[in-house]
């Protein structure tokens, strides 16, 4: 019988701990128990049979780490086979009539996945995909990928098996002691991204006792609509006369586990610790207790790294400021390639609080693939808000969605036959809630009815595909009032009829409806309130609108959803006053003491908020041009010599930085061409391979502050790519930064590569590895011991132009 | 011989502002950087965890050739550091990646703030190695300061070694990169020396360093 149509009405006992039971046997400290497949089989082969024997029905083949990471390609295939013969042979020799198979186990690679580690999401899913590879081909029945403790390895080794076997495949996450995965996800979001993934079964392992699991498997219980499964520890170790014994014994053991499988875990062994009596104990303790039947559970939900949002009775805030559409800015910002302006406006609409930011970076001069991957990677680096993927263009989305670290939301699928063929086979693979636009080859229906009936048509052919209508939430498209004066009726009509009827969720792009109007908000902000009262689940917004946020905390507290009101409470505390309070006074009056002016206090003592609004009143009655001369470059300067006397620290330096650059965005904003830096282009990089740029965000932060017109390439730097940007803007200085040693030999490719294709530039280097020797050796024109020294040799440069 | 290996969750240590202005660079009292690093603090709450995996081995020294039961090494500031122990605790501990999130957040947004939450970062594990070798010390009296790869001419190469031995990877969630660079980044592995005798003197910390030039030397003695 396959393993999955056995699930549907019995329990399935897995194995229990190997290592213990391998180090008993004399695996020394520091010995990879993988290779005992090949040198100790009869040893492998009686464990699983006892595992076997004692009433597993899957037992797990010995490769927790066998990958190639680890092994050569030619010991990775003969450990893998010998372990698949060793758990074969197991299954032959226990006798028994109760259904046993084989289970490919997989488990961490050891390595952490970029940004915090070294190592490429692709690359894991192809170590993965070896070994997966390898299992299928040495006969396993179905692969086991456990005790992971990042839900970004976790995907990769998902998608390892996808793309490589049709076998079913259960995963197990390994929780801390504060119930998240090490990098930070809760148990909803691990539910959230393996069940759109498509996996057969989910759970938990490792780490400690049931007692301690128990909370995190009912959260499990809760949220999933597939098997639960378990393998706990036995507690905790501890010595007794030179062995490892562990704290919970097979008799509580197996009542603790027996307790969670009435509440609904389906799929029971053990971790750490445990051994065949574990298993033993646990099969008798359960004998004749029927399994409980698994519920269809509605949540909708989409999950970062960290938790998941769930579509209830609260609505739902999608940030919707990271799209370029009508911002001038944020186009020149993507043309740029200037990821930074993309992360702070993901910052401050989260401080804004919306739920999940929508992610637009589609323009027809750039690489959109390229750019929303870098997008999302980089965002979900520093954001821990589930993100919404938003592009027409279906290979930038695969992409998106498949380095997504979660299940992202997807915008968007149409009625269209097309966009429905390729949208929803990329949902079915990678998980997601996708909205669905209520449109189709015939355009957008005038009448709520006629939208509602695309809506039908959407979900049938989603069930097609397999898709749950909890993976759908449906935008009945907000269109502009000025055009079409009913527009805002039929919209609102069709929210309603949607959730009625269809018992489905709804978002709305909000500001399209004022379209064409002054006053933009005000409309905008009833359109709102009025369409939350219709049922409307979620709405793409603008988080800076004062009206919008107003109705939607009113709504929560009119609603009953906000206890105490305390985010109403919050909210109406930062709202901005009737009187305007630009300057705070106190600060104007004070006496600069041994400073020229308030501005220039406020940016040698680093003052941000200061800086920028002393200069936004003296821009009422002074040239731009002249605050930068008499101001603000005055106090760099006492600053940057104070720095390089050793009088001011660096973290006062970057302080002032901050300072003089917050000023200076005010000047940008009141001139006409938005641009201060009167130096040349100095274009600047961490090289390939290095990750690390605080030090290279430190030098590019004072160049700019020195009127450089700096070029970010960011971290990772190809050489091709840095003299490319070189090139186009002849560039005459570049900087290069590596903290690691192993980076260096890319800073010297990048420096040959620049000498032969751009060789009027000037070279400086500098991070933690370097030093002057280094530097000449490397052949860089200049090391810089920190970033004032990298501003001077600019300086210099700059003016022997 | 089994060498089990223990996990243990510590409670957030104090935090020691004098060690993070060190850490920060700055060498005295600065009432806007203060006011930087409380910032950073209050925002830093919640998102840390203390843990610390460890195993006791046997080890056996000839001149400068150790045997550390896991692995074996040759160096002479280790054999010095474990002159006197035929044991050894061997320990890994990480603050956990929220502090790295917060650096590559602040990274692209506020340089001074990201250098501040390196220095707290710093702070933090230092103070979590300080927390659990004083329990050491407590348990076995005797020890010598910890010794970690890369001091002296004990060799880096010795992480792979660790790694597996502790596995760092399933206990505590920190891993290897390629470059022997741990992630999370506040992550610190170490050995412990434990005497047989009562002699407990040994290095002191900065002053045993011979890098008499460096920037984060402490002033004096504690």
């Amino acid at each position: 019988m396959k393993i999955k149509e056995y699930l549907k009405d019995n329990l399935i006992f897995l194995d229990g701990g190997m290592g213990t039971l391998l180090q008993a046997n004399g695996l020394r400290a520091g010995e990879l128990p993988e290779r005992w497949n090949k040198t100790y089989p009869e040893v492998i082969t009686a464990i699983h049979k006892a595992y076997f024997d004692a009433g597993s029905n899957v037992v797990s083949t010995n490769t927790f780490g066998a990958n190639s990471l680890k092994f050569s390609d030619d010991e990775l295939e003969e450990i893998i086979k010998c372990a698949a013969q060793n758990a074969k042979k197991a299954k032959e020799q226990s006798v028994g009539a109760k259904e046993k198979w084989i289970a490919l186990d997989i488990g961490p690679t050891g390595r952490m996945l970029k940004p915090y580690g070294d190592f490429d999401f692709e690359d894991a899913v192809k170590v993965f995909s070896k070994t997966v590879n390898l299992g299928v081909k040495y006969g396993v029945d179905l692969v086991f990928i456990e005790t992971m403790n990042d839900s970004y390895e976790t995907k990769a080794a998902v998608l390892a098996v996808k793309e490589n076997c049709d076998l079913p495949v259960f995963v197990s996450n390994a929780y801390g002691e504060d119930g998240t995965l090490m990098t930070g996800a809760n148990p909803k979001a691990m539910v959230a991204m393996l069940e759109g993934l498509g996996v057969d079964a989910i759970g938990v392992n490792c780490s400690f006792g049931p007692k301690k699991l128990a909370p995190v498997v009912e959260e499990y219980l809760k949220y999933s609509s597939i098997p639960v499964l378990l393998e706990p520890n036995a507690g905790l170790p501890k010595v007794v006369d030179g062995k490892t014994v562990y704290d919970v014994l097979p008799e509580e053991f197996s009542s603790d586990v027996s307790a969670l499988i009435k509440n609904g875990v389906r799929i029971a062994g053990g971790c750490c610790g445990t051994t065949p009596d574990y298993i033993k104990a646990l099969v008798e303790k359960t004998k004749g207790q029927a399994p409980v039947q698994i519920e269809k559970k509605n949540f909708s939900m989409v999950s970062s790294y960290t938790h998941a949002v769930e579509f209830d009775a609260k609505p739902i805030l999608i940030g919707e400021r990271i799209n370029p559409t009508g911002k001038k800015k944020f186009k020149e910002a993507l043309k740029a390639n200037d990821i930074d302006y993309i992360l702070k406006e993901g910052v401050s609409q989260q401080e804004k609080g919306v739920h999940i930011l929508d992610v637009n970076v589609g323009l027809p001069e750039i690489d959109e693939t390229k750019m929303l991957t870098t997008a999302v990677k980089e965002l979900q680096a520093i954001i821990d808000l589930p993100l919404q993927i938003d592009t027409s263009n279906i290979l930038a989305m695969e992409k998106a969605l498949r380095v997504y670290n979660g299940k992202a939301m997807v915008n968007s699928v149409n009625g269209k036959k097309e966009s429905m063929e390729a949208v929803f086979p990329l949902v079915k693979k990678y998980g997601g809630l996708v909205v669905c636009l209520t449109l189709d080859e015939n355009g957008i229906p005038e009448k709520a009815e006629d939208r509602l009936n695309i809506a039908k048509k959407i979900l049938a052919k989603a069930n097609e595909y397999g898709i749950d209508k909890k993976d759908l939430i449906f935008d009945p498209l907000a269109l502009t009032i000025s055009a079409d004066k009913n527009a805002g009726v039929e919209t609102l009509k069709a929210v309603k009829l949607i959730k009625e009827k269809l018992g489905a969720n709804t978002s709305l792009g909000v500001s399209n409806v004022s379209f064409g109007l002054p006053e933009r908000d005000i409309i905008n902000g009833n359109f709102f309130t009025l369409a939350l009262y219709n049922g409307l689940s979620a709405g793409i917004v603008n988080p800076y609108s004062n009206e919008i946020m107003k109705a939607y905390h009113a709504f929560r507290a009119i609603n009953g959803l906000d206890n105490n009101f305390e985010k109403y409470i919050k909210f109406t505390e930062n709202l901005p006053r009737q009187t305007t309070v630009a300057v705070d006074t106190t600060t104007k009056t004070t006496d600069s003491g041994e400073y020229k002016s308030e501005l220039q206090k406020a940016i040698i003592k680093g003052l941000k908020e200061q800086a920028s609004a002393i200069t936004k009143e003296l821009l009422l009655t002074e040239k731009p041009l002249d605050i930068v001369q008499n101001e603000i470059i005055p106090a760099l300067n006492i600053v940057g010599v104070g720095f390089e006397n050793k009088t001011v620290y660096l973290p006062q330096l970057l302080m002032s930085a901050e300072a003089s650059k917050s000023a200076f965005e005010r000047i940008k904003e009141s001139m006409s061409d938005g641009k201060t830096a009167n130096k040349c282009a100095f274009v600047i990089a961490t090289v390939k391979g290095d990750i690390h740029d605080i030090g290279k965000n430190i030098v590019k932060l004072l160049l700019e502050n020195y009127g450089f017109n700096v070029c970010d390439l960011g971290r990772d730097v190809s050489p091709e790519t840095v003299a490319e940007k070189t090139i186009e803007l002849k560039a005459p200085i570049v900087g290069l930064s590596a903290l690691m040693t192993t980076t260096v030999p890319a800073i010297e490719q990048t420096i040959k590569l620049l000498r032969e294709k751009a060789p009027w530039c000037k070279i400086v280097v500098g991070g933690a590895v370097l030093n002057k020797e280094y530097a000449d050796m490397i052949g860089a024109d200049k090391y810089a011991k920190d970033a004032m020294e990298t501003v001077r040799y600019a300086e210099e440069i700059n003016n022997s132009l | 011989m089994v060498y089990p290996v223990y996990v243990k969750n510590y409670p957030a240590p104090d935090f020691n502002k004098k060690e993070i202005l060190r850490y920060a660079g700055v060498k005295e009292n600065i009432s806007e950087i203060n006011a930087l690093i409380d910032e950073c603090i209050k925002e830093l709450d919640g998102k840390l965890t203390y843990k610390v995996c460890y195993s006791e081995y046997p080890v056996k020294i000839i001149s400068n050739d150790i045997d550390l039961t896991f692995t074996a090494v040759i160096s002479k500031d280790l054999a010095k550091n474990l002159k006197n122990c035929n044991r050894f605790i061997l320990f890994a501990a990480t603050v956990g990646l929220g502090v790295d999130r917060l650096i590559a957040k602040y990274s692209a947004l506020s340089p001074a703030k990201a250098l501040i939450f390196q220095a707290i970062g710093a702070e933090r594990i230092e103070s979590l190695c300080d927390l659990f070798n004083n329990d050491i010390k407590k348990e076995y009296k005797a020890v010598r300061p910890r010794f970690s790869a890369g001091y002296g001419d004990l060799s880096i190469e010795i992480q792979k070694d660790i790694f597996t031995a502790l596995n760092c990877s399933k206990n505590i969630g920190v891993s290897l990169n390629e470059s022997l660079l741990m992630s999370p980044s506040k992550s610190v592995t170490a050995i412990i020396g434990i005497a047989n005798d009562s002699d407990c003197a040994g290095e002191n910390g900065c002053f045993s360093c011979k890098k008499t030039d460096c920037e984060f030397r402490r002033e004096n003695e504690n």
